[in-house]
């Protein structure tokens, strides 16, 4: 009987799936803003993997810790990649902000093989093997704390949107870019802003999911098209789409694992991809464009 | 000189190649940059004349490839007639799948990302089957002769390769001057508008990404017959996608001799690399991403528009 399986791997697949909605949450961020779709945002969270991993390996940082850390470097990083790199080769057209952005993929990727191998690495940290008893099943800590972090990343990116001035202008150029450039706000300056906060979205997802998780350099290019299928499941730009998508298609992932096997899990999120964009594009909470 | 000059030069440059070149290295290493040359022009009669970006056309290659391989080795049909089925399979697949997308609309970002998941969900399911050969890959027993489509003489191979690449030329010229390839320039630079004047933007996208797949699934089965093993992750792992679309963009989109020249550069900058470096793995990549970015920024109409005169058919030329 799969039934005694079946409940773990749900908290598992939902405890993945807020890591998906947060690394997504970054993505649709970056979408409803710029309209832009950043293929470099799996390469991101890779790079903060690592970032992550060193942190821990050579100075002992834990990564719970290293959000403070990582995620204002992140955002300087995205702040300065959409600035320098991707901006200059907009020229008006949205497909080359696609291949910018696959360029940018390719670069980081491949650097972070060159750099450090193909190599599957993992930290062993003290609350690996740590769990909680949750009644029906027993679920290791980090997974919880990635979990509520995830959740409480997403809060704090919903009240700073909501609440801030920061917020109110990065909605304003969302909704109507020259009424706010009209009025006094640096739409460029806010792109990039909207950039970098996204980014450093990455760098918290990264940073939780660290503890439960590995790293290779293939990592990111799994984890965009896992992002983009959350980003499209719950409409193109909407956050509580993102977050409901991240949480079902976690679960998704671990019930195909769970009857398929292993290598199949991601499978079921590219089958719920092709039918959504096939006959439901705009999303389960988007609007019709 | 112009864009289509230059190209006409390369392209009759490159079939001495065979008669010139002795080492065996260098010939494999051309025999490889027409392959590209010519999957990028299947990539560009799609993204570059149609505007149609994929990020998936290992999905066709892939098909041929791999098409070719199961008729070969589970049933045992003759080379050039599994050759034949894979690529009028890989056309059906591509009209298919074309037909679906594009039925609803979808392009841009969405086109790109679908045809990726659809690449994707083929590597996984290719590998996951013992009669698609599983992880390890399909090998197609050695059988010289040419009967087999198998030559010991590599520069036969280089020759079809050669005659594929002015083919595939003409392909894009046959698109700048004809009906057909006018209207699918037209759905390109203006979807409704085309449509007003009595153009069916369905079925000619449709039909390009038939034509498309049917060449990039040409490739396929070029590749699997000149190398004789092939597995699920170089014919439709991310590599393979990306190396199509780059060849055209950087070497110029929507034109005849781009895809042609964005090999050559590439590969030629790519090997550079490789010599000096020493061949560290994934290091050609990160150059080649590198010139991605910097084409974007600096030449957006790829390097043919290095040669003078702007080309006809780029964007923003045609007003539909």
């Amino acid at each position: 009987m799969l039934g005694g399986l079946l409940v773990p791997a749900v908290i598992n697949g939902l405890a993945l799936g807020a890591i998906y909605a947060l690394t997504a949450l970054g993505l649709t961020l970056i979408y409803g803003v710029l309209h832009i779709i950043n293929f470099a945002h799996g390469s991101l969270l890779m790079l903060a993997l690592y970032a992550a991993l060193f942190l821990y390996t050579l100075g002992g940082v834990d990564p719970y810790v290293a959000i403070l850390v990582l995620m204002p470097a992140f955002f300087a990083a995205g702040y300065v990649l959409q600035r320098l790199v991707i901006q200059p080769a907009w020229h008006g057209r949205d497909e080359n902000v696609l291949l910018v952005t696959l360029g940018l993929a390719i670069v980081i990727d491949n650097l972070a093989l060159w750099l450090w191998t193909s190599t599957t690495r993992s930290i062993d940290s003290r609350y690996a093997f740590e769990v909680v008893d949750l009644g029906v099943a027993f679920i290791p800590i980090a997974k919880l704390v990635g979990f509520f972090g995830a959740l409480a990343f997403g809060a704090l990116l919903w009240a700073l949107m909501t609440f801030t001035d920061l917020g109110k202008a990065i909605r304003a150029v969302a909704r109507e870019r020259e009424g706010a450039r009209l009025v006094g706000v640096r739409v460029e300056h806010i792109y990039a802003m909207t950039f970098g906060i996204g980014t450093a979205m990455v760098a918290a997802a990264a940073c939780l999911l660290l503890p439960t998780f590995y790293v290779t350099p293939q990592v990111g290019y799994a984890f965009v098209l896992v992002a983009f299928t959350t980003v499209v499941l719950g409409g193109m730009g909407s956050f509580p789409g993102a977050l409901f998508a991240g949480l079902l298609l976690g679960v998704v992932e671990a019930l195909c694992g769970l009857y398929l096997g292993e290598s199949l899990g991601q499978i079921g999120i590219f089958v719920v991809f092709i039918l959504m964009v096939l006959f439901r594009p705009t999303g389960l909470f988007g609007a019709r464009a | 000189m112009s864009g289509k000059a230059a190209g006409s030069v390369l392209l009759a440059a490159l079939l001495a190649v065979p008669f010139v070149v002795q080492s065996e290295f260098w010939l494999s290493f051309w025999l490889l940059v027409l392959m590209f040359a010519f999957l990028g022009q299947s990539w560009n009669v799609l993204g570059g004349y149609g505007g149609q970006f994929s990020f998936g056309h290992a999905l066709f290659f892939g098909g041929g490839a791999f098409g070719t391989a199961i008729l070969q080795v589970r049933h045992g049909i003759n080379a050039y007639l599994a050759g034949a089925i894979a690529i009028t399979l890989t056309a059906m697949v591509g009209a298919l799948l074309g037909y679906l997308v594009f039925r609803y609309r979808l392009r841009g970002a969405y086109f790109a990302l679908v045809t990726l998941a659809f690449a994707e969900v083929a590597r996984v399911l290719i590998a996951s089957f013992e009669y698609t050969g599983g992880g390890f890959g399909m090998l197609v027993p050695l059988a010289r002769g040419a009967a087999n489509f198998q030559f010991d003489d590599r520069r036969i191979f280089y020759l079809i390769a050669w005659t594929l690449v002015a083919g595939g030329c003409l392909i894009a010229l046959w698109l700048e001057n004809s009906r057909f390839g006018a209207q699918l320039i037209a759905v390109r630079e203006n979807e409704d508008g085309a449509q007003a004047l009595g153009v069916d933007p369905v079925r000619t996208k449709v039909l390009a990404i038939a034509l498309s797949a049917a060449m990039a699934a040409t490739v396929g089965v070029f590749y699997v017959q000149n190398f004789l093993f092939v597995d699920s992750q170089i014919a439709f792992g991310p590599g393979m996608s990306i190396e199509a679309l780059l060849v055209a963009i950087i070497g110029g989109v929507g034109t005849a001799f781009g895809p042609l020249i964005g090999a050559v550069v590439l590969h030629a900058l790519g090997e550079l690399a490789k010599q000096i470096t020493g061949n560290a793995p994934g290091l050609n990549l990160v150059l080649y991403g590198l010139l991605l970015i910097a084409a974007l920024r600096f030449l957006p109409s790829g390097f043919v528009s290095a040669f003078g005169r702007r080309p006809k058919a780029s964007p923003g030329a045609v007003d539909a």
